[in-house]
């Protein structure tokens, strides 16, 4: 699913990842430790498509449409209710009865009764929450999480490891986090970036 | 119909952000207003019909490039942007979205700086309005555009400016032109041609904008 060759990137005269190999099957779950700044963001974001290589080869078999991607922002308009954000995003990535999609997830990861709560009034774990909505409300093939636990308290956080396992196998998963014991029983390979 | 349906959710998403946030279109509607009255001031009384038109052109440019500067504010804040190029969605309906956001409300601070011209000035005459109506579509065109292309830079308030205001010089040839002599035809027909080949550019483009 996911083949890299020599790949790295800078920004400007910062090299933040060099001469990275990868190799993640379909269905495989990474793992991606490190340092702040090591660039485990950086291997996500690349992997999405939202940055291009500066150095190497990058392959990532799916289309852009089939990617969910939770990054450090939660990718969601403060001034939009939860279900408005969600309702918005379920039209651009063509989610078929996306209104009921966007209901389950919503009670799934208790945001039910936030739905019509603007997400700049939400608390950080909330918000983090929703973003973990708006990241699955597609049901990707292939899933780039950036500290999926980063913010939630105990209960949010058991109900991502919940979540994690459900994917596991079923999806392809890069998970990069500061956690890796969290996680650590799930990944079916690791990735140390220093 | 699906690329309309796109283009018309994140257009009605633009208008619900500011009808909630009001953070674009009275600082518009203050910063026209409060400029034509001091242009009113500002001329002397015996100030030719050139002048007086061609003042209001520089009012109505700058209180485009005033909400130019906010548009993709909402889209940096959160990333936002980054989750809407993901989509599988044609990119280009992402700006085509904006320029009617963008349009919108153009023509909203327009409803209130013509009449404040007229009361002020002279009389609005149909070219004038015919000349803003065909500048709109340029204005936000190729705006939108740059703004995107300022946003993901750190001197966006400063680069937006720099990229927009040559590109639309002839946006204000046309638009005074039209407004000043007595063929106005002429001046409407070339800012209707820069808005086909300025829309059709932009339009083609903003995937690049967006992407690295």
């Amino acid at each position: 699913m996911i083949v890299a060759r020599g790949l790295g990137r800078d920004f400007g005269a910062k090299h933040v990842l060099r001469g990275l190999d990868l190799d993640v099957p379909r269905g495989g779950f990474l793992l991606v430790t490190g340092p702040n700044g090591s660039g485990k963001s950086t291997l996500l974001s690349l992997c999405a498509g939202l940055l291009a290589p500066t150095a190497g080869e990058l392959a990532v078999a799916v289309d852009r449409g089939d990617i969910g991607y939770l990054a450090h922002e939660p990718l969601l308009y403060r001034e939009l209710t939860a279900l408005e954000n969600l309702d918005l995003y379920g039209r651009l990535y063509r989610v078929p009865e996306r209104r009921e999609r966007a209901g389950m997830l919503l009670e799934r990861f208790g945001l039910w009764d936030a739905r019509r709560e603007r997400v700049g009034s939400l608390s950080r774990g909330m918000t983090q929450r929703l973003a973990l909505c708006r990241a699955l409300l597609h049901e990707p093939d292939l899933l780039l999480l950036d500290e999926p636990h980063a913010s939630l308290d105990a209960d949010a956080s058991s109900l991502v490891d919940a979540l994690l396992s459900e994917l596991r196998g079923v999806k392809t998963v890069l998970v990069a986090t500061h956690d890796p014991i969290r996680v650590g029983d799930l990944a079916t390979q690791a990735l140390a970036l220093a | 119909m699906t690329y309309f349906s796109d283009v018309f959710a994140l257009a009605r998403k633009d208008l619900l952000l500011e009808l909630r946030s009001r953070d674009t279109l009275p600082a518009m509607l203050l910063f026209v207003v409060s400029t034509l009255v001091v242009f009113h001031f500002a001329l002397p009384t015996d100030a030719s019909d050139t002048a007086e038109t061609g003042l209001l052109w520089v009012a109505l440019l700058f209180t485009a490039l005033l909400g130019l500067v906010r548009a993709f504010v909402a889209e940096r804040e959160e990333r936002v942007l980054d989750g809407l190029v993901l989509a599988p969605c044609d990119r280009s309906a992402i700006w085509l979205g904006k320029v009617i956001g963008v349009l919108a409300f153009l023509v909203a601070a327009e409803l209130v700086a013509l009449p404040a011209y007229g009361l002020f000035f002279q009389p609005v005459g149909w070219e004038l309005v015919a000349a803003v109506a065909l500048a709109n579509i340029g204005l936000a065109a190729v705006g939108t555009l740059l703004a995107a292309m300022a946003s993901a830079g750190r001197a966006r308030e400063l680069l937006l400016p720099l990229l927009f205001l040559p590109l639309v010089i002839p946006i204000v040839v046309g638009g005074v032109g039209a407004s000043v002599t007595d063929d106005p035809g002429r001046y409407l027909a070339f800012l209707g041609l820069y808005d086909a080949v300025f829309a059709i550019l932009s339009w083609a483009s903003f995937e690049y904008v967006v992407t690295e």
